[in-house]
């Protein structure tokens, strides 16, 4: 039974994790047309993915797997009950979330000054197989771009918390599933990275 | 909603408030008040809804132009499913008596997480709330039908996208109620209530909170689609830019033929409550229904195509999704032979929430029945978007779910408000709701045998008498509904008071603790000891 001073652990985190199931089948639905597109169209898929910027690509793998690892320090961290590292390490994920944005965004607007963008004349000039492609990175880079913002913002909060002493060694399911949420959005970059950028 | 007064030192959750007035209700974490608001809300959309069917009926009483044009016809059948399927059929069981119920069943005070609960709610009256504004801002309201068919809802100058948006919303508000039901279920049962002990209600609960969870994120993501398509043209789905529109159609029937589980699962845990209590018998094969339940949302799930057997999928597909559909027909006829095997030799009381259970199982029969039909591909070819179709699923979702909703409210309402409708209206309006309906809705699955068309605001003149005598039942439906409205309205009011725990004689805990139930439930935990229909070992005689 709940009562206001026991915490459900467990519950918390069942929970979170049912939720970030819901996450990966929200991706899924776009992995679903990329599987299918790219049975459609594997020519203009490889010639596609070729314009890709590789190096912007993997520097991004890294700086989000770093950011990983540092969200899993934190929670050990904390679990020690040094919450001051805990917030160092916290601050690490929160500047690579940024980092991530600013090279995405760099990525963005390089592809869009070149013409490439969803419905842009260039693309309608091309074979369609190109514009389905780069229609669909649009779409999931973009709802994964707003996945880290969120998770950014979400890892602030929790931030502070540690720092006000709110999340301790006695308690910290907000830390843990942030960090858990975070992972989330590395994992969908996992996908992400080899399908688009290093697959064909 | 002041009722404190009236009810006196018996007035449970009602009257305990530390923060009094509205926000006493719009920012209550009771999962009771919640499912009240729930019940309110989606009630409301119900009745919005129904004049919407009732003014489609009247263009369709006659033939020829009656009384719109051919695109208020669009908006307006379009509007008609959009309310009724995202607002009131798919929240509205769970939504409402889920959250009124399932923790009192399993024993617990609250949902797990409770502000997670009030949010869900917020989250539906917003999604609402956008969908309203959808139809006076922008171009008016969607032309698309409810499935939002791409690439037309790309294309078409309606204000689609804030409709769009607005289900996406509710949508989002229907993942976390499945998420707090599924870890409630799993964590804060009461001790001694083993999964063997659930009431039927509350794994229907369960089964639902699965399909909740793993198919609404498609529709979301499809939700997404469709507006980055309309801003951004990306022509994902249109066949001149390389897209698919099967594609389309895939995504949006992975959600929403499962949604129709979401609807009617809740709906059969209602009827296998009310079948035994008034049938004052324990329920046959109490496993079974708990598993078929689990079976119909998992073989559910795999059935989307049989929408879509005209669309131009391959021969292999259509084949496979034909029988996959027949199979689901399986776990839904164990459920109803097992009532019907609970009401064989029961000695049943005929009370108004039993009429309307006993409603439910002959019009989704019906309604079931009919889908055989449908799921073969060979006969659905010559019905396909017909009013048959109309016909088949208003018996499922109204005849089904919707009379469902309506046993709940006569069941469990006066339970929750200590007041007690009368009894004879009650019964009138089930008797004219159930003629209405049949008469309403049978000649819909005529019709389209005989090949009349749905999403039409007209028809050769051969359909005209079918069509009159079908208006005609709409309006004995709606004179059901207004007698079963205001008798209820009146009974919640000021009807006679309950005080006694347990009016009907049911077997689970929600009997178990004063009417109306205390804010906490329980006074202190309770420990189950016999079955939720072990009506002697709940020492009911
Ligand atoms: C008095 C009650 C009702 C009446 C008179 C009514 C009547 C109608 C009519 C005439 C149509 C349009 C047929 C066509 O032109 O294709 C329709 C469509 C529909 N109705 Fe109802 N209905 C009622 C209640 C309900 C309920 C309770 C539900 C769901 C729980 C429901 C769900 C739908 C849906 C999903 C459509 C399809 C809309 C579309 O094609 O996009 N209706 N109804
Ligand atoms: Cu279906």
């Amino acid at each position: 039974m709940s009562h206001a001073t026991h915490r459900d652990y467990a519950g918390a985190k069942l929970g979170m994790w049912l939720f970030l199931f819901t996450e990966m089948l929200l991706f899924g639905g776009l992995f679903i047309l990329y599987a299918v597109y790219l049975h459609r169209y594997p020519a203009e898929f490889a010639a596609a993915g070729h314009r890709l910027d590789l190096v912007l690509g993997t520097a991004n793998t890294v700086i989000l797997l770093t950011s990983s690892l540092l969200a899993a320090l934190a929670v050990t961290a904390v679990q020690r009950d040094e919450g001051r590292v805990a917030f160092r390490a916290l601050g690490g994920t929160i500047l690579c979330a940024g980092l991530f944005l600013g090279i995405k965004y760099a990525e963005w607007s390089a592809k869009i000054s070149h013409g490439i963008y969803p419905g842009s004349p260039d693309l309608a000039a091309g074979p369609p197989g190109e514009s389905v492609f780069f229609g669909l990175y649009y779409l999931t880079t973009g709802l994964h771009g707003l996945h880290v913002l969120i998770g950014g913002v979400l890892l602030t909060v929790v931030a502070r918390r540690v720092k006000g002493g709110r999340v301790h060694a006695g308690d910290y399911i907000w830390l843990e599933n942030g960090a858990l949420y975070w992972h989330l959005v590395d994992l969908v970059w996992i996908f992400i990275f080899p399908l688009y950028y290093l697959m064909l | 909603m002041n009722r404190s007064e009236r009810t006196g030192s018996a007035a449970g959750f009602w009257s305990d408030t530390e923060k009094g007035g509205i926000g006493a209700w719009l920012l209550s974490t009771d999962h009771k008040r919640i499912g009240l608001l729930y019940f309110w809300s989606v009630f409301g959309f119900f009745l919005v809804g129904v004049v919407l069917g009732l003014i489609l009926r009247l263009e369709l009483m006659a033939p020829g132009r009656t009384i719109m044009g051919p695109d208020a016809y669009n908006a307006f059948f379009t509007v008609h499913g959009v309310v009724m399927i995202f607002l009131f059929i798919i929240p509205g069981i769970p939504g409402a008596f889920g959250n009124m119920l399932m923790p009192i069943q399993i024993g617990a005070r609250d949902v797990a997480f409770p502000r997670l609960n009030l949010l869900s709610w917020w989250l539906y009256a917003t999604g609402a709330g956008v969908i309203l504004l959808s139809l006076v801002t922008g171009g008016g309201p969607p032309d698309t039908g409810w499935t939002f068919y791409l690439p037309f809802s790309g294309r078409t100058a309606t204000n689609v996208s804030l409709a769009v948006f607005g289900v996406f919303i509710v949508g989002f508000s229907s993942i976390l109620t499945g998420i707090n039901f599924v870890t409630t279920i799993h964590r804060l049962r009461a001790e001694g209530m083993i999964w063997g002990r659930l009431p039927l209600f509350v794994w229907s609960l369960y089964a639902t909170a699965w399909v909740q969870i793993l198919a609404t994120p498609i529709l979301g993501i499809t939700l997404v689609l469709i507006i980055a398509e309309r801003i951004l043209g990306v022509g994902l789905f249109d066949p001149s830019r390389g897209g698919d529109p099967l594609m389309y159609q895939h995504l949006f029937w992975i959600y929403s033929h499962p949604a129709v589980y979401i609807m009617v699962l809740p709906a059969m845990g209602v009827v296998s409550e009310i079948i035994p209590v008034f049938a004052r018998k324990p329920i046959f094969g109490y496993k079974m229904i708990a598993f078929s339940s689990l079976a119909i949302a998992a073989a559910g799930s795999l059935v989307w195509g049989h929408h879509m057997f005209t669309s131009g999928m391959s021969d292999t597909a259509v084949l496979v999704f034909s029988f996959l559909s027949f199979i689901v027909a399986i776990p839904s006829a164990i459920k109803v032979f097992n009532w019907i095997s609970t009401l064989y030799r029961g000695s049943i009381s005929l009370d108004p929430p039993m009429l309307f259970a006993l409603s439910f199982i002959l019009l989704f029969s019906i309604g079931g029945l009919t889908g055989l039909i449908l799921g073969a591909a060979a006969t659905d070819v010559h019905v396909h978007d017909t009013h048959f179709v109309v016909g088949h699923f208003h018996y499922v979702m109204f005849g089904g779910a919707g009379f469902a909703f309506f046993a709940a409210m006569h069941y469990w309402l006066p339970k929750f408000y200590g007041r007690m409708y009368a009894r004879r209206p009650a019964v009138i309006a089930w008797g004219l709701m159930f003629v209405g309906f049949n008469i309403l809705y049978f000649t819909m699955k005529v019709l389209g045998m005989k090949g009349m068309p749905r999403r039409y605001y007209d028809y050769l003149p051969e359909f005209a008498t079918l069509n009159l005598v079908s208006t005609i039942g709409s309006w004995i439906l709606a004179l059901g509904l207004a007698v079963m409205l205001v008798n209820l309205f009146r009974g919640l009011w000021k009807g006679e008071p309950v005080t006694e725990a347990n009016p009907w004689g049911g077997a689970t805990l929600e009997w178990t603790i004063p009417t109306p139930p205390p804010t906490e439930n329980f006074a202190e935990e309770p420990v189950v000891t016999h079955g939720p229909y072990d009506f002697r070992g709940a020492g009911i005689p």
